[in-house]
């Protein structure tokens, strides 16, 4: 197990080195981080020289790849190419925001999941199945920051026609968000909309798998055998059948992750949220290779991170997988 | 880990029979009673058509399909044609969608947007599943050395975080038509390009579980002792056991594209102006800002359209093409 683990991560740096040398040299080679500045009327030539040679533009792409990795190691992923600004508390700052949304996001939306899930199983072929299952398909359908956008325009006019605040449709909290609860209450109101948009595609993927490893198990032997031991029906479903069906869902929404960021990427945009996914395409639409490469290498790492802990969490819940 | 894998994940699927060649011929019995043999794709084909939903999603993609190509005489006005009296004004008989900031007909707009995004996506669909397939193939069946190196390089592919590498190639490779020596590569096919990079690896690994199941076969052996070469046996012999599959990964792939794309538009570093896409339309829709609801709703329901009947259909593929399953009485 531990000699499984090691092996995987060892395999992860590598990976994680190739990758961020491909996306470092086509990032620099296709890209120049001066352009904006050198349209500036008000930038000096003493400036981009300054610059230049600070981020050793004028050297080639290996080069500048290895001063970047040493900045990256030693100090932190270094600093903006253009205002020298540190990396690493901007993103900080950006992933507590990311955080909160998809914490609660990702809670609801398990939860939701199961019960739609679970129900159905119990249920299968009644009209309650057939809808949930209509609205997953639609809601594997529809793009995130069309539903996110719809869900503006909709909270938009119920304000100006109703004058009700339900939910803020942009930013992260009010001009004067005051502290305590009413401080919990307005970030609530802000984060509302985005969490609501970010759980939509969880749950349609999650009550699938949820639904599906529920029949399954339902239909197994042990549960027969429970049954037959005259257990009661609740009894059978909940201890017996329930937390057996659980195990697939732990793997789902560990794996889940990658397309997670996907959908905060375009959920923080289209909300003005200032989190990890509005940081990065700010930063992509700038063109400086510093912070996303920072950006990049920190997301891949949770994704493999949460890869790993799909494989050992199923391993530690099922006791039929064995590691070589 | 690597002599683990071969065990573990392979897709076993079972050779699909081959009853006759022609569809029609009959065996006749003494008693009377005459039996139609039927090809597997026969039993297949049955099998979709007896799937209402996706025979329905067949005909409006097809529909949709058909909107696309003749865009040019189905679209009501010019794709940049201004009407300036009816500037941003909601939907009515004259603009069945409204027309958008500039006075341009916003359904015309739409169909060509359409145009660009369907495209794209069956673009991608193919590229990639043809990559795949091919990588697939290969890794699975020659195994070993080759089968590691295929594999651990889809490997790495599949542990990138997708849509953030996804903008990150869009934004700095694909943001104009690029020239690799005597071809240019237009913009829209450069993001096309780009998807299908990262979207084959899944396809990939499904075909090498069948290959690698399957090249222990009986019949793989009898068609090497007839003297079948490498080249032959992969595709004539093993890759129709593995239709199913590629077919149902390729609606999903599809869908995904359409999606995805439409994300990459709206975000900017998708398809760029001058060329027309849903996503981008989208965006500058939005700009106008929330009152003009039309422009955002109509452009988005599209999309739900075309990613829910490529879907459904997906799903009738996946029923139709599984040798195992029976035809419902």
């Amino acid at each position: 197990m531990l000699i499984y683990i090691v092996r995987r991560l060892l395999y992860s740096v590598v990976v994680l080195i190739a990758a961020s040398f491909i996306i470092f040299s086509f990032v620099s080679l296709s890209n120049d981080p001066l352009a904006f500045l050198k349209m500036q009327p008000n930038a000096s030539e003493q400036t981009i020289e300054n610059i230049t040679k600070r981020k050793h533009l004028d050297q080639s792409i290996p080069v500048q790849y290895v001063y970047w990795a040493k900045d990256a190691i030693t100090n932190q992923f270094g600093t903006t190419t253009i205002g020298n600004r540190p990396i690493l508390p901007d993103l900080t700052r950006v992933m507590g925001h990311t955080l909160q949304l998809v914490i609660a996001a990702e809670i609801l939306a398990i939860l939701v999941a199961v019960i739609i899930g679970v129900y159905s199983a119990l249920r299968q072929y009644s009209m309650f199945d057939y809808t949930a299952t209509t609205f997953s398909f639609v809601g594997l359908a529809t793009p995130v920051f069309w539903l996110a956008l719809m869900l503006q325009v909709l909270f938009v006019n119920i304000y100006l026609w109703f004058d009700v605040r339900i939910f803020y449709t942009a930013s992260l909290s009010g001009v004067d968000p005051g502290s305590g609860l009413h401080f919990v209450l307005d970030r609530a109101q802000h984060l509302g909309l985005p969490i609501i948009v970010l759980m939509a595609a969880s749950v349609a993927t999650y009550s699938r798998y949820m639904r599906a490893s529920m029949l399954e198990v339902v239909n197994s032997d042990y549960v027969r055998t429970a049954r037959a031991k005259g257990v009661s029906e609740r009894g059978v479903t909940m201890r017996h059948a329930f937390r057996n069906a659980l195990i697939p869902l732990v793997t789902i929404v560990a794996l889940n992750f990658g397309g997670l960021l996907g959908g905060v990427v375009v959920t923080e945009t289209v909300f003005a949220l200032d989190g990890m996914g509005l940081y990065f395409v700010t930063q992509l639409q700038l063109g400086d290779p510093y912070p996303v490469m920072a950006w990049l290498m920190v997301t891949a790492t949770l994704v493999i991170v949460f890869n790993l802990i799909a494989d050992i969490a199923y391993g530690f819940l099922d006791p039929r997988v064995r590691y070589d | 880990m690597t002599e683990q894998v071969p065990a573990t994940s392979g897709a076993v699927t079972a050779p699909a029979e081959r009853l006759g060649s022609s569809a029609d011929l009959s065996l006749s019995y003494e008693s009377g009673l005459e039996l139609k043999a039927r090809s597997q794709w026969a039993y297949a084909r049955m099998r979709f058509l007896r799937h209402r939903l996706a025979v329905g999603s067949l005909i409006i993609l097809i529909l949709i399909g058909f909107v696309a190509i003749f865009a040019k005489q189905v679209a009501p006005h010019g794709f940049n044609d201004q009407d300036l009296v009816n500037i941003a004004a909601a939907p009515s008989w004259d603009h069945p969608f409204g027309t958008d900031l500039l006075g341009r007909d916003y359904l015309s707009r739409v169909i060509y947007g359409l145009r660009t995004s369907l495209w794209v996506a069956f673009f991608v669909a193919l590229l990639s599943t043809a990559f795949g397939t091919a990588v697939g193939a290969v890794a699975g069946y020659y195994g070993g050395t080759t089968d590691n190196l295929l594999m651990r390089f889809t490997d790495l592919i599949l542990t990138l975080p997708g849509l953030a590498v996804l903008l990150t190639a869009a934004a700095f490779l694909g943001q104009q038509s690029q020239s690799i020596g005597p071809i240019s590569i237009s913009q829209p096919v450069m993001i096309g390009l780009i998807l299908a990079f990262l979207f084959w690896t899944g396809l990939a690994r499904i075909v090498r579980g069948v290959y690698l199941s399957l090249r222990e076969k009986e019949f793989v052996e009898a068609a090497k002792a007839s003297g079948a070469g490498d080249m032959r046996i992969m595709v004539r012999h093993i890759l129709p056991n593995c239709v199913g599959p590629i077919v149902v990964t390729m609606t999903l792939i599809i869908a995904t594209a359409i999606l995805v794309e439409a994300a990459l538009s709206f975000l900017g570093f998708g398809i760029q102006p001058p060329n027309p896409a849903l996503g981008s339309l989208i965006a500058e829709g939005n700009v106008g800002g929330l009152g003009y609801w039309w422009l955002v709703t109509y452009p988005g329901l599209v999309i739900v359209i075309i990613a829910l009947a490529v879907n459904f259909i997906g799903d009738g593929l996946r029923d139709a093409l599984d040798p195992t399953q029976r035809l419902r009485a």
